[in-house]
């Protein structure tokens, strides 16, 4: 089906958010208004004014009521999504780089980037129920053994338990959530080999996608950071996602912004990517972006996804049937 | 002694340095009490500069033995010699006389003014031919110490027991006939065989750091060469790649075989300090085989530059040209007026000459005869034409010669089998304002060597590429305007005409800007490299038709297989992504593609020509049908394999995930529990989301049904 073209952001998207209903899509770029979408047609619900900087991430509760959204401002803000009004601010020294709920959604947790003498961190927040009783305190903080790497994404293992994250450096970590004990490291063998731009877990929290500017995507298990499958890409992945529906996964990407004024419209290779999530084999690809691809999310039901790109456009692709058929 | 030793010892003698004038104390002559002077140090450094002073000496030896009468002639003869090679110091040359007979004793001492200048003269003229019998033995004087303390009693080598080596030629013997290739990329080198059946490579040897810039294959394969700080190496044998000799020259930048791989030439040039100096070239020849430096040659970039100065970026490779065939016999050198040819026997100039030929730009040696074809521009402002000849050699006849007139550039290119010499010729309009080119088609092989003029249809068309089918009789030419210009290919040959060059067609528009024939001929790709961002057309000459025509996008090179069944096509680190090589089948299929990251070279390994006489190939190819069937069968056979194969690795894929999706799935149940609780409560969502996906795709299914049966009842 056509591409419905979402134009709503005035900067380069960098992440994207489906409900867990599948009807809302939230969307956060460079220019400070986190966006709300209707995911069907793409119309713009609304939009959440009060950030001074480029947003890069957010995450809504489990009864699609909150929005977390973190942002280069070095506040992190929780919102009410009916009213659009913001209810909390978190400070920090610096950018808040990404921020996920926990299971429950009664735990944040927030990354902020190495800013100043400050290295990256992840804090951990406990969320009041009401927005009245909501305190700025951190309930942990973890400090990377490799500070001065930015940290780009963390998010909640199996019941919360767990914290994994995974930056700069390259190695993703396991952290124990209650006593922010490290408890594991990746394998630098197998692991990646460059700066790891996104993370992305699967719905029932027992396995997730990493993408890489090493020109790779890795499937980990959550529990036993086990890597069980490799996705080459042939240009840098910035950004992931897998079918909840089908055994695929989705790569995003292409070549540095920098270099795209200098070379062929193709060169880019700005395609959202399919593999086959066991075989590891390419499958097709979708083009549209005329910019990297930032983010990408599937749609809860696996019937539709959503792609944005340094361009500021948001593309939202509904399947055609053909594609629940495919057989490679 | 520390500083405070020595004030509790000079408080204990009672001492008050504050009253001693240290100037004062003075040592007995020849006795230091044990203390060592400050200076002694600054003093034995002195004695180690010093040494003989005769650093700048040089003995010439074998010189003729002349009487009295003659001595000042020889004398005058050796200043002029020597005195071209360095400032003499006066009254440095001195040749002893037999006092008895007043005749000299054939030997003479030359003093430089620097042990620079001796070294040069001595390295310069040691086996000088002054005539026949008289040839220099040149030695540094201080060299003769070493020299004469060689021991009386001649003590015989020991004859080494024979080893018998590797198979140098084992990659040649394949069950499979598959080809070689390296590659590099990274830090590593690879030697893989391109298995096209199981359309994947497979590993024959593997290295990092295997070189310091690069490697090359010999031109028949036989050795892989890479470049070290220390030298250049060369590696074969059978699969392992063993080390089969060094060759040692400190930081080697090029290397280039002779064409029978009896040589290697290895280049090094200095960047000079002073940038308005030429650089330092310094060219050694080895003997592959044994090891054995033949000779070396060192200059200013200048010397061994070929039109253009050398300048700070050194000569242009290759300095030294071979001669074709397999015997590796002759070599040559392009400098300002003159061209040297040498000869590998004795590595000396042929003739003990250089051919003078004045303002000549550019030579060229046929593929397989030892004949030399040369470039001279205009001269005087148009008043001498421009001209090229063919030259043979050693007998320096001058072959055929052609003058053109109001030219601006020429390129010669040769086929492959040297039957043809093809020279483009770039020249002025009336205006002198712009440029156009034409052909001049020499026929070796033919009496006289006929020379035909060939003009584009279109005399205006730039000509952006031209290559000769290998060994074959046609040649194929990209002309026209950018972006897209035409391809026309020509036949030398053909039944009705003899000897006229005929052309057999024109592609209009072509995205394409360089030309590779296949190794056989026959076959063609027309590609759009660079600008075009890799357009291939697979063509196919006799029939003049297209068999394919696809992309690699971003390629930057083509590289035909020496059998011409194959064809890589390589993205290299020039570009920053997709990386890596693509191989296809001579028809243009794709068979599959290697991503490397950091791609930096590919290179097939070279085969050497087939023994099989013409007639005999000729045979093999009209019984085709005979010979194929035994392959067609092992291809049945391989892609049966290959599928079953590929079968059973999805399977175990699919069960290895299997496994893994049991096991989340239980700890998710464990988990069951855990969950509920943390969400207050509520429901925890497996089997909530398990039923709500089953309802949506049964209300998908349906809705699709419908739609159609209704299409169908209409």
């Amino acid at each position: 089906m056509r591409p419905i073209l979402m134009k709503g952001h005035e900067r380069p998207l960098t992440f994207l958010r489906y409900n867990r209903d599948g009807d809302m899509l939230f969307s956060c770029a460079k220019d400070h208004t986190p966006t709300l979408w209707y995911a069907d047609n793409g119309e713009r619900h609304g939009t959440f004014r009060g950030h001074n900087g480029a947003v890069w991430c957010c995450d809504v509760s489990r009864d699609s009521l909150t929005l977390i959204t973190g942002s280069a401002d070095q506040t992190a803000k929780l919102w009410d999504v009916k009213t659009g009004q913001q209810l909390f601010s978190f400070k920090f020294g610096s950018p808040a780089r990404s921020v996920d709920f926990s299971l429950g959604d009664k735990l944040a947790v927030i990354t902020t980037d190495p800013f100043m003498e400050r290295t990256s961190a992840i804090h951990v927040k406990r969320i009041a129920e009401d927005p009245a009783d909501q305190v700025s305190e951190s309930v942990l903080v973890l400090e990377s053994p490799n500070g001065r790497k930015r940290i780009n994404r963390a998010v909640w293992g199996p019941l919360n338990q767990t914290i994994v994250s995974g930056g700069e450096d390259a190695v993703l970590r396991i952290w124990d959530a209650e006593t922010g004990k490290l408890l594991k490291e990746s394998d630098a063998e197998v692991g990646h080999k460059n700066t790891i731009t996104s993370l992305t877990k699967a719905a029932d929290d027992s396995h997730f996608i990493t993408g890489s500017l090493d020109k790779t995507a890795k499937l980990w298990d959550m529990r036993t950071l086990t890597l069980l499958k490799t996705y080459v890409s042939g240009v840098p992945v910035n950004a992931v996602s897998m079918s909840p529906l089908l055994d695929h996964v989705v790569l995003g990407g292409g070549q540095d912004a920098s270099a795209v004024t200098t070379t062929d419209h193709r060169a880019g290779k700005f395609e959202a990517k399919f593999y086959d999530k066991i075989l590891q084999e390419e499958i097709g690809g979708v083009k549209g972006h005329f910019g990297p691809i930032n983010a990408l999310a599937f749609n809860p039901d696996g019937k539709s996804f959503s792609s944005g790109g340094e361009d500021g456009y948001v593309r939202l692709h509904h399947f055609d049937s053909d594609y629940f058929n495919i057989r490679i | 002694m520390a500083e405070l030793d020595i004030d509790t010892r000079a408080a204990q003698l009672g001492i008050d340095w504050s009253q001693v004038n240290l100037d004062s104390v003075k040592l007995p002559p020849g006795e230091n009490f044990g203390i060592e002077s400050d200076d002694e140090g600054v003093y034995h450094d002195d004695q180690l500069e010093f040494d003989t002073g005769f650093g700048n000496i040089i003995v010439v030896d074998n010189l003729p033995v002349v009487p009295k009468t003659k001595f000042e002639k020889l004398e005058n003869v050796l200043k002029k010699i020597y005195s071209q090679l360095g400032v003499i110091k006066e009254r440095g040359l001195w040749m002893p006389v037999d006092p008895n007979t007043g005749t000299t004793l054939g030997y003479c001492f030359i003093e430089f003014n620097t042990p620079q200048e001796a070294q040069n003269a001595k390295e310069k003229t040691h086996g000088y031919k002054l005539d026949k019998s008289h040839i220099f033995a040149v030695n540094m004087f201080d060299d003769f110490d070493r020299l004469m303390n060689v021991k009386e009693e001649w003590e015989a080598p020991q004859t080494k027991p024979y080893v018998p080596g590797e198979n140098l030629q084992k990659w040649l013997t394949d069950e499979k006939a598959r080809d070689q290739l390296v590659t590099r990329s990274g830090p590593d080198t690879e030697v893989l065989w391109n298995d096209a059946r199981q359309k994947n490579t497979e590993l024959v040897h593997k290295r990092s750091y295997w070189t310091e810039s690069y490697v090359q294959w010999s031109p028949l394969g036989t050795y892989l060469v890479t470049l070290h700080k220390q030298g250049a190496a060369v590696w074969g044998g059978a699969d392992t790649f063993t080390r089969l000799m060094r060759y040692q020259h400190n930081m080697v930048k090029l290397v280039d075989f002779s064409p029978g791989e009896k040589y290697l030439v290895t280049y090094h040039s200095q960047e000079p300090s002073n940038p308005r100096d030429a650089s330092k070239v310094e060219i050694k020849v080895f003997d592959v085989r044994t090891g054995r430096m033949m000779r070396d040659f060192k200059g200013s970039a200048d010397e061994f530059s070929i039109g253009g100065p050398g300048g700070v970026a050194g000569a242009s490779w290759p300095v030294f040209r071979w001669a074709g065939g397999k015997d590796d016999k002759y070599f040559a050198k392009l400098s300002k007026n003159t061209i040297s040819v040498y000869e590998t026997e004795t590595f000396g100039l042929i003739d003990k000459k250089s051919i003078k030929v004045d303002n000549v730009v550019d030579i060229c040696w046929s593929p397989t005869d030892s004949i030399l074809s040369l470039f001279v521009p205009e001269q005087g402002g148009g008043n001498q034409p421009a001209k090229v000849a063919l030259v043979q050699i050693p007998s320096k006849v001058e072959l055929r010669q052609k003058n053109l007139f109001s030219v601006s550039d020429c390129k010669m290119y040769w086929q492959s089998s040297g039957e043809y010499l093809a020279v483009k010729v770039d020249r002025y309009t009336k205006t002198k304002k712009s440029t156009y080119s034409g052909f001049e088609l020499f026929r070796i092989k033919e009496r006289d060597i006929p020379i035909e003029v060939l003009e584009l249809d279109n005399k205006n068309d730039k000509i952006i590429a031209f290559a000769w089918e290998p060994k074959g009789h046609r040649f194929a030419v990209i002309h026209g305007d950018q972006p897209r210009p035409d391809v026309s290919f020509y036949t030398m040959k053909t039944t009705q005409h003899g000897g006229r060059v005929t052309k057999l067609g024109t592609l209009k528009a072509k995205q394409a800007n360089a030309l590779f024939w296949s190794p056989t001929g026959k076959y063609i790709i027309l590609a759009g490299l660079k600008n075009f961002n890799g357009q291939l057309e697979f063509f196919n000459v006799d029939e003049l038709e297209t068999m394919a025509t696809t992309e690699h996008f971003m390629a930057t090179d083509v590289e035909w297989d020496p059998t011409g069944r194959y064809v890589a096509t390589a993205v290299t680190s020039v570009h920053e992504m997709e990386n890596g090589f693509t191989i296809w089948s001579f028809n243009g299929k794709l068979l599959y593609r290697n991503l490397k990251d950091h791609f930096f070279q590919l290179a097939w390994r070279p085969r050497p020509p087939s023994f099989l006489s013409p007639e005999k190939e000729e045979e093999i190819a009209k019984n085709l049908k005979k010979y194929s069937k035994k392959y067609e069968l092992e291809d049945q056979d391989v892609s049966l394999l290959l599928s079953e194969q590929d079968r059973e690795k999805r399977k175990a894929l699919k069960e290895e995930w299997e496994k893994w999706v049991k096991q989340w799935k239980s700890l998710q149940e464990e988990e069951k529990l855990a969950r509920q609780n943390l969400r207050d409560g509520e429901i925890s969502d497996e089997e909530e989301e398990e039923d709500e996906a089953k309802e949506v795709k049964e209300v998908e299914f349906e809705d699709v049904i419908d739609v159609t049966e209704e299409v169908v009842q209409e």
